[in-house]
């Protein structure tokens, strides 16, 4: 396959030069190339899943070191592990249904062929939905009984692979090609979720923005822009004050394009954040990521609107595609998580050059430029997440990110895990 | 209250902090007759203040101060003038040295002030090197009650309270009333002293002084002997002689007429507040009180009133396209349109002064802004202009030159909105017009006023400046992180100077956009070997982890603990406040306010809007280039802001360390006193 080389060369090259810009671009570029990585993956009459597994895993570790900062990256190679194992799940359980209804299902197989495509989807969200009943408490019958009757998945599993090894070729042949087939389906499916996921979040802003309301952001981000047009096309009047977000100046890009749309916009500096956040109703921000733990990755200066929204009572809302969910739990995020980028944005290079004698002094130089670009902002600080699923406290969103992820893939560098 | 804690064995040890000399005859407290506004009662007697709201100053100062004493008593309202001074004369002229850069782009108003302001103090303060002899009766005897409240303000440093005190002890009424106008020679009159008083033995007599006029030493003789009357009968009618100069009331003695009705009444009111414990004194304090709340702003909204400043402005000011709707209160006018048509004006311009007309075009250019620099050119501008100015025939010096005064400061603020130190300069000047005696000759007010203005100067804001560098110095420790937010002159001297002290620091410059003062400082900063780090303002958080202290300018301190100062120093002092980092707030005292502001939108200042869209040195960022008429888009530069007190640690003040909750205190103490210095 060394086409796919080629195309994952060229992405990491992309992502080390830091070429993409946009947690969603970059989610919906490395889950198109790990689309194009599944479906050139040959695999094995065994364990198909397990090679996928592998491959998309080899594959993600690279992409994850090329821009650990970037933490859309991981998301998604978590996200299609995670579909991987949810469509080898449901399509094991599909066998194992049908050996068990035994020859009326045969029946219906040769019947209609369109049917067996719907089937399995059917299936793969009934599966991964009692896979994630194994986290829920048992049904109050269970409790009484005493039955536990998620035991019977596992052994039906395991009965389902005693019987795969005993079918015929043929099946085993078309269950190939169909988990490959689902999983494509899936991706392109999870690709599509991120191209409309601010679609599906700008539906809720009016149930979020009134009339005559007075809202603040900072920096420049689509889907706060599509959330504000939203409201804006049905018919609710309000003005925004958009703060610029030095020294990346987004603001300016962000106040531009509002204006075109015909909303009241207001561009201040980020100095003037605090002495206007008084007469500000809400603050709807994007984000880079979302931790775990309901901390939120964003563009540098969203600590301070937080803070300062958070000291005069002002809801500070977060608006964040579902791409954006990061299963890791924050240590330092100001730090470990964030970047620093050239210090040519905030002095000219020769700036100082005149000052600054070179020559002299115990080679530490007397000036640093500290040039970050992220912030983080704790979760006490966030007063709402709007998903592409709806709205969700910050103490919530460990559960939300259980639901598209795998507790086994939460460590993608195994190795390097292993190292340290 | 006051004469039961006087009579209270208050040990005299205790009166460091405010010094207050309860053994002040009661004569002092004559009533004025018509109230001046701008000269506003001292709420409080002095006497009540024995509780100090201030820091003392570390013992170094009084032993400084101990060292330079040859002359007994230096009530100056700044801790330790003396070994500033002292250096001074040996230094000469680069006195200046270890602090310079400051008041950035008028570092030459400075360089060149302090010669001509040093020079009357650096001779003794009351060696009436006179050049104005005042008509020192009338001058000192109604001053002479205000020495009582100049006194604790002035007396921060140990050793001169106490000779003070023991120069006061005598209880000869006669006596104190010598001993006082004697101090007052020195401290309010310094060189303008005149003549000492007849009964006074003071040491240095001034040779240079013009021989008084009889008439006037006949007032003063006069006024001494009602004053001595009157402290007769307050002693009398309290017993311990500790009654309390209740309303201090500034006597604008301007007339003879109104010294008349003033003698009728000075007695009486003597006894009256000596027998009512100052019920009458009170509640002619709360009127004076009332009418001293902060005149309304002028509002921009109000259709009226601006059509009606707009007729008589000077500048022409177009209105901005784009106002924005939450600042229609505040002026919003194109910038940039003014300067060159007031250019033109420059040479028919008959009413207004070169000199003002210069620091006009100044403010407007931007090329003196920090709120110092412009009250020290707005200052000087009113020097010159007094130098120059001759009354009209058939005018009072006092009326014409107060409403000449008046049409200059609305023309600067045409130019620039006034900043609250201009506002309390302009204050203080007025004053001094006011209580300008009326006999003294022209020249003699005009020379007096202006050695006023050098005095205000010199001591509250470069005497001042100096107090507050050592006290905040003394706050840097070896290996600090100092986060300091712009540029503050005052701040950029604490960290020149701790580092010419030799501590191992370390600098984070924050800066914002759009004025980008923190560039100017990182240069300053970095030429002298100070280690930086420079980051903008979005940064902060970032940058907050490793800062130890924060250090902030103020463009004023409001009395209920607001610091109203560049945009953005609310968020610096915010995210320190989150991160418990010290926030330390260096202003001169003479830029407290008593006005009280919750928020940054109700007073403000606009800066011009253009300077928002544009980001210069950044070709990539011109979204806004082809919108910029577009009338959905404003650009909103807000020029101040105002941080809640929660967020101050601390306050350095030239009159010590003081939490935010003691700035009313010191408002309210201390005001009087920079009307008098």
């Amino acid at each position: 396959m060394p086409d796919v080389q080629a195309l994952v060369n060229e992405f990491l090259n992309k992502l080390k030069k830091r070429k993409i810009e946009g947690s969603q671009a970059t989610a919906k570029q490395t889950a198109e190339l790990l689309r194009s990585v599944i479906s050139q993956q040959r695999v094995p009459r065994t364990n198909q899943a397990g090679a996928l597994i592998d491959a998309v895993r080899a594959i993600g570790e690279q992409l994850i070191v090329a821009n650990p900062i970037e933490l859309a990256v991981g998301n998604i190679v978590r996200r299609v592990l995670h579909i991987i194992r949810e469509e080898d799940l449901s399509l094991t359980t599909a066998a194992v249904a049908e050996l068990n209804l035994s020859t009326v299902s045969d029946d219906d197989d040769d019947g209609g062929g369109g049917d067996q495509d719907d089937r399995p989807v059917l299936s793969a969200a009934a599966v991964a939905a009692a896979a994630r009943n194994t986290l829920r408490p048992p049904s109050l019958q269970m409790l009484l009984e005493g039955a536990p009757d998620f035991v019977a998945v596992p052994r039906s599993s395991s009965s389902g692979g005693d019987s795969e090894g005993k079918s015929k070729s043929m099946d085993r042949n078309s269950r190939t090609r169909k988990l490959k087939h689902d999983i494509i389906e899936a991706v392109n499916e999870l690709i599509q979720d991120i191209t409309t996921c601010h679609e599906l979040i700008a539906e809720q802003a009016v149930e979020h923005i009134h009339q005559n309301e007075v809202i603040l952001t900072l920096g420049s981000s689509k889907t706060v822009l599509e959330f504000l047009c939203a409201a804006k096309e049905k018919k609710r009047s309000f003005r925004v004050f958009v703060a610029e977000g030095a020294p990346r100046y987004q603001g300016h890009l962000l106040a531009k394009e509002l204006v075109a749309r015909g909303l009241q916009t207001t561009l201040i500096t980020d100095s003037a954040v605090f002495a206007m956040i008084s007469r500000v109703n809400m603050v709807i921000v994007g984000s880079h990521a979302v931790m775990a733990n309901g901390g939120v990755i964003a563009p540098v200066g969203m600590n301070m609107v937080a803070l300062a929204a958070q000291k005069h009572a002002v809801p500070f809302v977060v608006l964040a595609g579902s791409h954006k969910l990061c299963p890791l739990y924050p240590h330092n995020p100001e730090v470990l998580l964030n970047e620093l980028r050239s210090p040519s944005e905030l002095l000219d290079f020769g700036e100082f050059s005149d000052c600054l004698d070179f020559g002299s002094g115990d080679g530490s130089p007397l000036l640093h430029v500290v040039n970050p670009t992220f912030d983080y902002v704790p979760p006490k600080a966030v007063s709402l997440f709007i998903t592409d699923t709806g709205g969700h406290n910050p103490s919530y969103m460990y559960r939300l990110i259980a639901d598209y992820y795998s507790a086994d893939d939460l460590v993608v560098q195994r190795r390097h895990a292993a190292g340290n | 209250m006051d004469a039961r804690r006087g009579s209270l064995p208050v040990p005299r040890v205790r009166q460091v902090g405010f010094f207050t000399p309860n053994a002040q005859p009661a004569p002092t407290r004559s009533q004025s007759g018509p109230p001046d506004s701008s000269s506003p009662p001292l709420p409080e007697s002095p006497a009540s203040n024995s509780l100090s709201p201030v820091m003392i100053p570390p013992p170094r100062h009084h032993s400084d101060n101990l060292a330079a004493a040859p002359r007994p008593t230096s009530p100056l309202p700044v801790p330790e003038p003396s070994p500033f001074r002292r250096r001074d004369a040996h230094a000469g002229a680069d006195n200046n040295a270890p602090l310079v850069g400051s008041y950035n782009p008028t570092e030459t108003l400075l360089a060149m002030s302090p010669p001509a302001t040093r020079s009357p103090s650096g001779s003794h303060a009351g060696d009436g090197e006179s050049e104005a002899a005042m008509s020192g009766g009338w001058f000192r005897r109604s001053n002479s009650a205000k020495l009582a409240s100049s006194l604790p303000s002035g007396t921060f440093d140990f050793s001169s309270v106490q000779s003070t005190a023991e120069a006061l002890k005598p209880t000869k009424v006669q006596n104190r009333v010598g001993v006082s106008e004697h101090l007052l020679n020195k401290t309010i009159l310094a060189e303008a002293s005149g003549r000492p008083a007849p009964k006074e033995q003071q040491p240095e007599a001034p040779s240079s002084s013009k021989q008084p006029k009889p008439k006037l030493s006949k007032a003063e003789r006069r006024a001494l002997q009602e004053s001595q009357r009157a402290a007769k009968a307050a002693t009398k009618a309290s017993g311990g002689g500790k009654s309390v100069a209740a309303s201090e009331e500034v006597a604008t003695v301007k007339s003879v007429k109104q010294h008349q009705t003033q003698k009728k009444d000075a007695p009486h009111v003597a006894v009256s507040v000596a027998a009512s414990e100052r019920k009458g004194g009170d509640k002619s304090q709360e009127k004076e009180r009332r009418k001293d709340a902060p005149a309304p702003r002028m509002q921009f909204d109000d259709k009226s009133r601006v059509d009606k400043a707009k007729r008589r402005s000077v500048v022409d000011q177009t209105e901005a396209r784009n106002r924005v709707e939450l600042f229609r209160h505040l002026p919003q006018y194109e910038h940039g349109t003014q300067l060159a048509d007031l250019e033109s004006k420059f040479l028919q311009l008959d009413p207004m002064h070169p000199a003002i007309y210069k620091v006009g075009l100044q403010y407007l250019a931007g090329d003196i802004s920090g709120g110092n620099a412009r009250c020290i050119a707005m200052l000087q501008a009113f020097q010159q202009v007094i130098q120059d100015y001759s009354t009209p025939p058939e005018k009072t010096l006092q009326r014409d030159l107060t409403a000449k005064i008046s049409s200059y400061v609305s023309f600067f603020t045409q130019c620039r909105p006034l900043s609250m130190s201009m506002g309390n300069g302009i204050r203080f000047l007025k004053n001094r017009i006011a209580k300008l005696a009326l006999s003294i000759s022209e020249s003699e007010s005009k020379s007096s006023i202006c050695s006023d203005i050098d005095r205000f100067i010199n001591e509250k804001i470069v005497l001042a400046d100096r107090v507050i560098v050592q006290h905040a110095s003394n706050k840097v420790k070896d290996g600090d992180v100092l986060l300091v937010y712009g540029s503050s002159c005052v701040v950029e001297m604490i960290l020149l100077h701790s580092h010419g002290l030799g501590k191992q620091f370390r600098v984070i410059v924050v800066d914002s956009r759009p004025k980008l003062e923190g560039k100017a400082l990182l240069r300053r900063l970095v030429v002298k070997g100070v280690h930086c780090t420079y980051t903008h303002i979005n940064a902060v958080s970032y940058v907050m982890h490793e800062a130890t202290k924060v250090f902030l300018g103020a463009s004023s301190v409001l009395s209920n603990g607001t610091v109203y100062s560049r945009v953005g120093t609310a968020c610096v002092a915010m995210v320190a406040h989150a991160f418990r980092v010290p926030v330390i707030i260096c202003c001169e005292a003479y830029k407290f306010h008593e006005r009280v502001q919750l928020d940054s939108i109700c007073s403000n200042e606009l800066g011009d809007p253009d300077a928002i869209g544009k980001v210069p040195g950044r070709m990539d960022v011109n979204y806004l280039d082809d919108v910029s008429n577009s009338v959905n888009l404003q650009l909103l530069n807000l020029m101040y802001d105002a941080t809640p007190a929660d967020y101050v640690s601390m306050i350095v003040t030239d009159y010590g360390m003081i939490p935010p909750t003691s700035v009313p205190v010191i408002v309210r103490e201390y005001r009087r006193d920079h009307l008098l210095i």
